[in-house]
């Protein structure tokens, strides 16, 4: 018995060191271990053992028995490890096949700058205010210092609807507008993005563009904090190294009023094509509010100051995404608005 | 306004080049847009005589000429010029020359024959064509017979000058005269100034014994000065005064009009020549335009005048135009014997009517537009008969009369010093500011506690408040060296309002979803919205109509964004680019009772977008179309989204939407409210815009999406641990049945914890009778409590059957 045994194992684990399938590894389990197999038999014939030898038998038949499934299970984790890996295999994609993902839409650039312009004054401060396009003459003019038959009226020729209705000019009549809303209350700390429009069509003008203007009256507003803000937007917008330089202008409802250079974002200043090589490039209007502006918004210009500014947006816009081309802008070309 | 650098010298002592000038003029506020500079050689460019032109033997267009170009020097030069004759004084450039465009003259051999240099036209040496006269400006420019042979011509014709182009401001009118600029340059510069010395008139003597001046229309007419000059002698001006003007961009024409001209340029009075003795009465009288009166102007147009007008009469009819023109009969000939020289104040907005009115606009209406100083009409008109006497044109008539109707003392302005640094956020000490004030000639006239008194000078009429002075101070302190600080008044926060953020919302969720955004002008063609097919009396014809548009394309304010979306359409769809979804988040406008009952017309904001093609099949997937249930599954996620749920959206068949298709479009209710509409546009209205594909299209009405109520915060729905039981349900309904009214009953009968109902399938053809179609729906059921048994869902699932059977007759197919 003990013979048998021991050639069954030698043999049992010769068999097993030759198996290479899952399927090799059953067949040997029934051949040995199933219900007619050859270990199965001899365990069976225990019973015929004298009463001595059974448990020496018997735990010699075990510890085969042990040893074998210990030994199989350990093949076929390794045999179904080889096994998955060869599925595996067979399923290779190719991965530079183009993906599908879901497309992309992509928001106006004057809309990206504008919002971006906002986010930079709700930063400070700034509320978002907003007014008619299609404005009262009072509102546009008057109320801003630009009586009639005043000579700055034809900076801006306008699109009327009515003798005293118009299409706004610019986002300034916002400023009238809030603060009679507002007064006397104060701050006043606004911001005012939105269409205007002036009778103007060539390859630098649009009769339709947009405007950012910006408003604060407060106790005490000094031209030295316009020129902070002014920075501080700057830096935010174009970068961290922007300078700016505030050149004397006119503005009928500022006073001391300029014009607002940034630093070229093409050249950084050293002189291009884009700034003309003045190493500075025209982005905003600005300036003190003018009394009689702050009087006829019902504030009393002994007691509050303020400063206003106002940039185009499609100036910045085309700036900061190298536009040479204002029309763009406006034709709503696929192959151009897919580029922000 | 164009300046000349030599004048500018002449005017103010410059130790600074062109640029630096220029420079500080720009940071200053007076805006120097571009610099011109002119020929800078000059040693090989000179005035030659043509002795001899003789025929090139070899060349029909060729000339050969012998030009003397200095004492017993002769060169021989080929040209190809044909208005060139013997005795005349041409420029000629020399070996080694270098012309304004760069190229240097060489020595050349034409057709056989040696040729020693060039004669030059206007063009080659830089002259401005428009401003000399119509003859010079084609072939050799021939130059005055005056200019010695051998001299310089870059000197001759003062080639050499540099051009600063000034951009003013409205407010700097009186820099529209070289005077006032070299004031601001002395100002800047600590330059000394050498102004011309002008003797002035007195009033009467002969001159107010031959002329008499009568300002009837004393509102439009300040001040009025007359002069007489006699013994005229009509000819070509000086050459340094032609020189000046063309400068300057004025082009000469002869001794009277080029100083009225040069002084204007000078002092910024435009001033006007009368032949005296055409004028009946010897009288002008200033006064408005009656019924019915013409003028046959200089340029020989007969005009119409309008009783608003303001004209130069003499005893009987006008004789000009104020400020705009003169008129044919009384113009300065070469018959006149005697002139009458005017410098006026005309009110500048009655100027700017009249010459718009009349298309008319000079140099001088601009001036007067813009406001001439009216204390130094006089001292013009002075100038001006200075000048003719000079250079010989006349002999000046004693005395002048001199009509001041509008005189006014001038206010002095007080400036506060701690008002100053306050303002401008500075520390300067009065002595400064007093000093920076003085420069431009604004002088103190008192000081006390309260403030100290200033006067600007005459010319300065832009200086009346306080902040103008204030705005002087720091324009010449130099506003770069004001400190940069921080506003110190309290901190606010600021965020967006309910509306902001629902369109900022609403504009990125469009976005996400893979939509373009586009915009598009606020102003439409009104034929768009016959495109559009709209009927007379729908809403969408309130429109607001612009009244002086700049085309008929943008003649009324739109009413929908549809008709910009179309067009953005059709100008992809031609550019080949045929798979396209767009939106566009703007304003529409209606008179909505403008002008009669409302003050302004209504603006709303409206979304809408179009879609039009597919997302084309890739190597994977099948195509997909962008259609009208591409944008219907968009506008679910919006609303989704902005906080209502897709199940509160209502679909209701609409057949007759202008502009829209029949059987292809729904109006689009939010719990109850109309909120927009959703279809398919119309094969007609496709057909007009020339769009070979089919479009379909959303328009929401934003205010109706509800900014406040979306304000209200999410709260979530808790996530049940218990399992969700999945049944499909196929049915066969006749094709009235719309899904839409099945997935209401289901839900309705479902219970409450039926979770989702979702099609699946929607079949036509085999095996399904004609004019009915088959749905299936996939049923889940989830109980927040409690695992559902097979017995509550299977009776759920019945009860769903029984009600489509008996609602919609529904076959059930199991």
């Amino acid at each position: 018995m003990r013979e048998q045994l021991g050639l069954l194992k030698e043999k049992a684990e010769k068999e097993l060191s030759q198996c290479k399938r899952l399927d090799d590894l059953n067949a040997f389990r029934v051949k040995y271990m199933g219900k007619k197999g050859e270990l199965t038999k001899i365990l069976r014939g225990m019973g015929k053992l004298p009463a001595a030898e059974r448990p020496v038998m018997g735990q010699l038949a075990n510890k085969i028995r042990d040893s074998l499934e210990n030994k199989i299970a350990d093949l076929t984790e390794k045999l179904k490890k080889k096994e998955m890996e060869q599925s595996l295999l067979a399923e290779s994609i190719d991965i530079t096949l183009p993906g599908i993902g879901p497309e992309l839409g992509r928001q106006h650039p004057l809309s990206l700058v504008i919002e971006e312009i906002e986010e930079i004054f709700l930063g400070m401060g700034f509320m978002i205010e907003e007014g008619p396009e299609i404005e009262l003459d009072y509102y546009n003019f008057e109320a801003l210092n630009i009586p009639k038959d005043h000579p700055a009226r034809e900076m801006q020729d306008s699109f009327y609807l009515s003798p005293e209705v118009l299409l706004r000019t610019h986002t300034s009549p916002v400023q009238a507008r809030t603060m009679e809303k507002m007064r006397p209350h104060l701050p006043v700390k606004i911001i005012v993005p939105g269409k205007v429009y002036r009778r103007d069509d060539d390859a630098t003008h649009s009769p339709m563009f947009h405007q950012v203007e910006g408003l604060l009256i407060d106790q005490v507003v000094r031209f030295s904090d316009l020129k902070g803000v002014l920075l501080n937007f700057a830096q935010q917008m174009f970068g961290a190294d922007q300078k700016i330089r505030l050149r004397p202008s006119f503005f009928p409802f500022t006073e001391p009023s300029a014009e607002v250079d940034i630093s070229c974002v093409m050249c950084k200043g050293t002189g291009c094509r884009t700034c003309g090589q003045t190493g500075w490039l025209e982005v905003l209007g600005a300036g003190m509010v003018h009394p009689r502006v702050l009087e006829m918004g019902g504030y009393n210009p002994e007691e509050v100051s303020g400063f206003a500014f106002g940039m185009g947006v499609e100036r910045i816009a085309m700036l900061k995404y190298g536009i040479d081309d204002l029309r763009l802008l406006f034709e709503n070309d696929v192959r151009f608005l897919r580029q922000f | 306004m164009l300046v000349s650098w030599k004048w500018l010298n002449e005017l103010v002592e410059i130790k600074k080049t062109p640029q630096e000038i220029a420079n500080l003029l720009t940071m200053s506020g007076i805006e120097v847009e571009g610099i011109t500079f002119g020929l800078a050689d000059s040693a090989n460019l000179k005035v030659g005589l043509l002795k001899e032109i003789t025929k090139h033997p070899q060349a029909d267009k060729l000339v050969i000429c012998r030009v003397e170009i200095g004492i017993a020097e002769e060169r021989t030069i080929v040209t190809g010029a044909s208005n060139v004759k013997a005795g005349q004084k041409v420029p000629v450039a020399l070996p080694g020359a270098v012309l304004v465009d760069g190229k240097q003259i060489e020595r050349a051999v034409l057709r056989g024959v040696k040729s020693e240099g060039m004669l030059c036209s206007a063009v080659e040496l830089g002259m401005d064509v428009e401003k000399i006269p119509a003859e010079q400006k084609k072939g050799i420019y021939i130059l005055s017979d005056t200019v010695s042979v051998g001299d310089n011509v870059v000197e001759v014709l003062n080639l050499d000058d540099v051009i600063l182009e000034l951009e003013l401001t409205p407010n700097r009118a009186d820099c529209l005269g070289m005077l006032n600029i070299a004031r601001e340059v002395a100002a800047l510069t600590g330059g000394k100034l050498k102004l011309p010395l002008v003797k002035g008139s007195e009033e009467g003597h002969e001159c107010a014994q031959m002329a008499q001046v009568d300002i009837e229309a004393k509102d439009l007419c300040k001040r009025y000065v007359a002069r007489l000059i006699k013994d005229i002698r009509i000819a070509p001006s000086p050459l340094w005064l032609q020189q000046r003007l063309m400068a300057v961009g004025v082009r000469p024409i002869n001794n009277v009009v080029d100083v009225t001209n040069y002084v204007m340029m000078e002092m910024g009075q435009p001033l006007h020549a009368f032949d005296y003795a055409r004028l009946q009465g010897k009288k002008i009288v200033v006064r408005k335009a009656r019924e019915n009166e013409e003028l046959v102007t200089l340029d020989a147009q007969l005009r119409k005048l309008y009783p608003d007008m303001l004209i130069i009469a003499d005893a009987e009819k006008p004789v000009a135009i104020a400020g705009v023109m003169g008129g044919l009969e009384t113009e300065v000939t070469t018959k006149t014997k005697t002139i009458l020289l005017e410098a006026a104040f005309f009110h500048g907005a009655s100027v700017r009517r009249t010459s718009r009115t009349l298309g008319l606009r000079s140099e001088a209406s601009l001036r007067f537009e813009k406001g001439v100083d009216v204390e130094q009409v006089r001292l013009a008109a002075d100038r001006a008969v200075q000048l003719l006497a000079e250079i010989g044109a006349g002999t000046p008539v004693e005395g002048c009369v001199d009509s001041y109707p509008g005189r006014e003392e001038r206010q002095p302005i007080k400036l506060r010093i701690e008002k100053v640094n306050q303002v401008l956020g500075t520390a300067l000490t009065p002595e400064t500011m007093e000093e920076k004030l003085k420069a431009l000639h604004i002088k103190v006239v008192e000081k006390n506690k309260a403030g100290w008194l200033f006067l600007p000078p005459s010319y300065r009429r832009d200086l009346v408040y306080e902040v103008d002075l204030i705005e002087e101070i720091a324009r010449l302190y130099d506003y770069d060296k004001i400190r940069t600080t921080l506003p110190e008044g309290v901190t606010t926060q600021a965020i967006r309002t309910a509306e902001q953020k629902l369109r900022q919302q609403i504009r990125k969720t469009m976005v996400a979803q893979g939509l373009l955004e586009v915009l598009n002008y606020s102003f439409i063609n009104p034929q768009q919205l016959d495109f559009l097919g709209i009927p007379e009396e729908h809403a969408l014809r309130d429109v607001v109509t612009i009244q002086n548009p700049l085309s008929e394309e943008q003649g009324v304010m739109r009413t929908t964004l549809l008709p910009g979306l179309l067009s953005t359409v059709q100008r992809n769809v031609n550019n080949r680019n045929k798979n396209l979804k767009f939106f566009e988040l703007g304003q529409v406008y209606f008179a909505h009772g403008f002008p009669a009952k409302q003050k302004l017309p209504m603006e709303k904001w409206m979304l809408a977008a179009v879609s039009t093609g597919e997302k084309e099949k890739t190597w994977a997937y099948e195509a997909k179309k962008y259609d009208f249930y591409y944008l219907k599954g968009v506008l679910e996620n919006l609303v989704e989204r902005l906080g209502v749920t897709a199940n509160d959206l209502c679909w209701e068949v609409v057949t007759d939407l202008p502009g829209f298709h029949p059987s292809r479009t729904a109006l689009i209710k939010l719990k109850g409210k109309k909120i927009g509409i959703l279809g398919e546009i119309h094969p007609w209205v496709l057909e007009k815009y020339e769009i070979e594909q089919r479009v379909s299209m959303l328009n929401i009405d934003v205010e109706k999406l509800g900014a406040e109520e979306r304000e209200q915060k999410v709260f979530v729905a808790p996530l049940t641990k218990y399992p969700a039981v999945t049944r499909d349900l196929a049915i066969v309904v006749s094709e009235e049945v719309v899904a839409g009214a099945v997935a209401k009953l289901i839900k309705k009968e479902g219970g409450d914890w039926l979770s989702e109902v979702r099609l699946f399938d929607l079949y036509r053809g085999q095996q399904i009778q004609e004019g009915y179609k088959s749905l299936a729906f996939s049923l889940t059921w989830q109980a927040p409590h409690k695992t559902l048994t097979d017995e509550e869902v299977n009776n759920l699932h019945q009860k769903i059957e029984k009600a489509l059977q008996k609602e919609f007759s529904a076959d059930l197919r199991h």
